[in-house]
């Protein structure tokens, strides 16, 4: 198995060239927000280990909001631009192939950045702006690019194939319909028509590191458990007394930002999602943050690996990145369906899950015992939502038309063909799937 | 106890399908002249949810969309208070024309009406018992109407006896409105089974809704002008409620090409060996006849079926209403994409009916999956809308149907009405991901059978299919469906209470 790995690079603007990048990463596009995957900047397309990936110039217009809801004066930060990828394979081989492939127009864009200098060594000044995720999720660990295109050729080489032969098969049953399928893909792949790459090993260094994670995550827990069941009382209390107090801000966001971010949405079946905003101040919030994150990439990395993020499984890839000394927390993610539904799924499925993570953010709708109530005030939180939102300048996914259930789909086809033997209620269960 | 809902306030549409009266008209208007417009709403007759005994042989409603506020003066400050959408309007940009698949040929610049230039100010809607129209008409067109509008058109409406142009029994599943406040849901609790009554607030603004929460709407100060006669705010104590008793409503003229369906549909029974009438059945969901589920009836009953009426019309929501999809995962008796599986999937909150808080809490953290589609369209109670549209153009039977058309084949349709109090939440997701996607519930390659517009999704190889899973056996899968349904029009309007209609009349005034 091949992991997926990812980058941020997160640099600063020269003030006076924002025009020129704004410029530059539009001209990328065929629709707005809709990168061309042959572009002449970063032709995306070209490279076979990229699943998704976005420019995005963080403009976050809420920094006033820690003034308007504790007194604290809005801490100025400078207008940066953020990269992110998420690729098949390490980080270090994905950074070299970038800036042999796509240097000259990378160095174009990263030159409107402070401390570039053309000519400079790409990849280690990438390297050297990095940010790593607090909490990184991926749809399917391990299943690459390769694969999803492979799989998706499978479907429908077995779709037309049941079409054209439809009379053929009308009456089979699902161990014929196997079979026979299976010895029709057989002759496809020889005769080269389609390819179906076994899995590559896994990687041996990746392998011990996840498995040290696994085993340490917890037993640090079980460590730390006297003192954190001690601590317990005093949290409940520090926690509730600020949840009382807490201002929310959550205006509906103006009709021309709204139209703003609209405009670079549902071009595909899945869009992206960007949006940024300050912790609540203090020590309490930051560090309640910073072990929720850390609790909740365990889950991403060992339980929610297959398909699924508790009951959403519309997410491709998503992660959040504490920036600015832990004081703003960056989100970004890759969805299926149009925003209104994204919202609608992680209000009624996954609710709790938002106010462990965003309640500890300025402005969110008023939330008990860190789970309740927030996302449920729904009118509220999708304002929040979208007031955070950024509009993302450039994105690129490497399969437009495929859904993440498309992908489970697909994988799932494919599991069953490669198998000699399957149970018959397997076999019912796979036939339903074309 | 909470306070009961003044009849009186609402308009009736909202309780009221006027079933008696079978003959309407939609009058499209312009302000032609704000004072007599305002004159004449002051004083409009229009009907209020009151039961009354006999029940009225005619009926008005009216109802704004946002340059129809403006026309009459309404400040800009008020009318910011209405939602998004409606301010926007549903031809409003090309985002939202995107989301509603009002793109192709249901794109808003070929509309009749609705679309750039062409909006309305107001909707008149107009019901009488057979034969009363024309009179009830004439009354209503009188001096100070005709001065103070222009009419931009009239959409007439037939009575096909309660089916649709297609042939199929229409209106057969609506949500029942909790008008007595009874319901209560919890703002962080699972609803753990399917039901059909649904909170008053997502009918009516000024209401809790599903989530147990206000809808946003336009709450004025006690000090402002004209703003003493409208109803307080429930939940914003000082504050008068403009929204209260009111509500959105949505209407589109969807022109069907009934000679297409039945003949693509007489076709594809053919060429997929099916008998009588059954690819249009599989393609809506419900049988020709009787409106009969093609799921299974559930042996358990469900909140708010086969609740209200005589005992033969309980019977009747009993037999067509009583069943949900999750007997039948895989869509083997009720395609997954059939049109009225689409419009109403039928999950409660959590799938798999967890039992105990251990088994409910597994289900929350996404555990315990017994099939693939069991989650992917979950909560219906949030997205549910209240019909109340109406059939124009001449009936045509399916046998008449697969004949070729004569010249000069009139247009007909539905002029497709929703009611309800959050449009986006409610109508544009329904039409949006339920109707138009090509992903709903795991399906891939396929929009609705009835209303989608077949346009290319960018990386998909079809947009016009139709699968029929079979137990057992490969799917039978319809291709190159055309498109049935086109836009022809349509616009957001604004259905206020009484007093709030009166507030409107007199807002703008001097």
């Amino acid at each position: 198995m091949m992991p997926q790995a990812n980058v941020l690079v997160i640099a600063p603007l020269r003030p006076e060239r924002e025009a020129e990048l704004r410029g530059l990463l539009a001209s990328m596009n065929f629709v707005p927000g809709q990168v061309n995957p042959a572009n002449a900047l970063v032709p995306f397309g070209q490279f076979s280990q990229i699943h998704v990936a976005r420019f995005v110039i963080l403009d976050d217009q809420t920094t006033g909001d820690l003034q308007k809801a504790y007194g604290i004066p809005a801490p100025k930060y400078p207008l940066s631009l953020a990269f992110l990828a998420d690729f098949d394979g390490p980080a270090d081989a994905f950074r070299a192939d970038l800036a042999k492939r796509a240097g000259k127009g990378l160095e174009r864009i990263f030159s409107c950045c402070d401390g570039f200098a053309p000519g400079a060594d790409l990849a280690g000044w990438m390297k050297e702006r990095e940010i790593s995720s607090a909490t990184n999720y991926v749809n399917w660990v391990g299943r690459t690019v390769t694969q999803i295109r492979e799989e998706d050729a499978l479907r429908l080489t077995i779709e037309s194939h049941l079409q054209a032969k439809s009379a053929a098969f009308a009456e089979k049953n699902p161990r014929e319909i196997h079979a026979t399928l299976r010895e029709f893909l057989q002759t496809e792949i020889r005769a080269g028509r389609l390819a179906l790459t076994p899995q590559p090993a896994t990687p041996f260094g990746w392998w011990l590191r996840n498995a040290a994670h696994f085993i340490a995550v917890p037993l640090l827990l079980l460590v730390l458990s006297p003192l954190l069941l001690l601590y317990l009382p005093f949290f409940a209390y520090q926690l509730r007394s600020r949840e009382k107090s807490d201002p929310e801000i959550a205006p509906r966001v103006e009709a021309c930002y709204e139209e703003q971010l609209a405009t670079l949405e549902d071009y595909d079946v899945t869009n992206q999602f960007t949006a940024m905003g300050s912790l609540k101040p203090g020590a309490f919030r930051r560090w309640t943050l910073i072990f929720l994150l850390w609790l909740l990439n365990w889950t991403t990395r060992h339980i929610y690996t297959r398909g699924q993020l508790a009951r959403v499984g519309t997410i491709h890839f998503a992660r959040w990145v504490f920036v600015n000394d832990r004081r703003r927390l960056l989100f970004a993610s890759n969805y299926d369906g149009a925003l209104e539904t994204y919202m609608d799924d992680f209000i009624n499925k996954v609710g709790w899950g938002l106010n462990l993570v965003f309640s500890n953010g300025v402005g969110y709708p008023t939330s008990r015992w860190l789970v309740l109530d927030g996302s449920k005030d729904e009118q509220k939180f999708k304002y929040f939502l979208r007031r955070h939102e950024l509009p993302t300048n450039v994105w690129y996914k490497a399969y437009p038309g495929l859904t993440a259930f498309d992908l489970k789909r697909n994988t799932l086809i494919r599991e069953g063909i490669e198998k000699t033997h399957l149970s018959e209620s397997e076999l019912r269960q796979w036939v339903a799937l074309f | 106890m909470l306070p009961a809902v003044d009849y009186s306030d609402v308009q009736g549409l909202v309780r009221f399908g006027f079933a008696n009266m079978t003959e309407a008209v939609y009058l499209l208007l312009n302000v032609r002249d704000p004072q007599a417009a305002r004159a004449w709403l002051a004083q409009a007759p229009v009907t209020t949810a009151t039961e009354t005994n006999p029940v009225p042989s005619t009926a008005l409603q009216v109802a704004f969309t946002r340059q129809g506020l403006e026309a009459l003066g309404v400040s800009d400050r008020v009318i910011a208070g209405f939602s998004a959408e409606f301010l926007s309007g549903m031809a409003g940009d090309a985002n939202r024309s995107r989301r509603l698949g009002d793109t192709g040929a249901n794109a808003p610049s070929a509309w009749e009406w609705g679309g750039s230039g062409r909006i309305p100010h107001m909707v008149a809607m107009l019901f009488a018992e057979r034969g009363r129209l024309d009179g009830w008409l004439r009354s209503i067109r009188g001096a100070w109407f005709l001065e103070g509008f222009n009419e931009m058109g009239w959409l007439t409406t037939s009575d096909l006896g309660g089916r649709e142009h297609f042939g199929f029994i229409d209106g057969i599943s609506q949500p029942l409105i909790d008008w007595n406040r009874t319901r209560t849901v919890s703002a962080n609790g699972n609803q753990l089974a399917y039901g059909n009554v649904a909170c008053l607030g997502e009918f009516l603004l000024g209401y809790p809704n599903e989530y147990n929460r206000y809808t946003d709407r336009p709450l004025l100060d006690s000090s402002d002008r004209g703003a003493e006669n409208l109803p307080n705010a429930e939940d914003q104590p000082g504050k008068r409620d403009l929204g209260k008793n009111g509500t959105y409503v949505v209407i589109r003229q969807l022109r069907q090409d009934v000679r297409a369906f039945w003949q693509y549909a007489d076709e594809a029974t053919r060429t997929a060996h099916e008998t009588g009438h059954g690819v249009a059945e599989a393609m809506v969901g419900r049988r020709l006849e009787d409106g009969a589920s093609l799921a299974p009836l559930s042996g358990a009953s469900i909140a708010g079926v086969g609740t209200t009426g005589s005992e033969a019309k309980r019977r009747q929501d009993v037999r067509l209403n009583q069943f949900n999809y999750a007997t039948d995962p895989d869509g083997t008796d009720c395609p997954l994409g059939a049109h009225v599986r689409r419009g109403n999937p039928r999950t409660p909150d959590l799938p798999g009916n967890p039992s105990g808080i251990l088994s409910e809490l597994m289900h929350m953290l996404g555990f315990g999956e017994t099939s693939l589609h069991e989650d992917l369209a979950a909560s219906v109670r949030f997205h549910r809308v209240l019909r109340r549209g109406r059939e124009y153009g001449p009936g045509l039977s399916p046998g008449e149907a697969i004949q070729p058309a004569p010249p000069g084949d009139p247009e007909r349709g539905l002029h497709f009405i929703a009611l309800n109090a959050n449009i986006e939440r409610q109508f544009e997701f329904v039409q949006n991901a339920w109707m138009a996607r090509t992903k709903f519930d795991g399906l891939t390659e396929e929009s609705d059978p009835l209303l989608g517009n077949r346009e290319p999704v960018r990386g998909c190889p079809f947009t016009n299919t139709f699968s029929i899973p079979r137990k057992g056996k490969v799917r039978k899968r319809l291709m190159e469906m055309p498109q049935f349904v086109t836009v022809r029009g349509g616009a957001y309007f604004f259905l206020p209470g009484i007093r709030a209609l009166r507030y409107l009349a007199e807002a703008g005034g001097a």
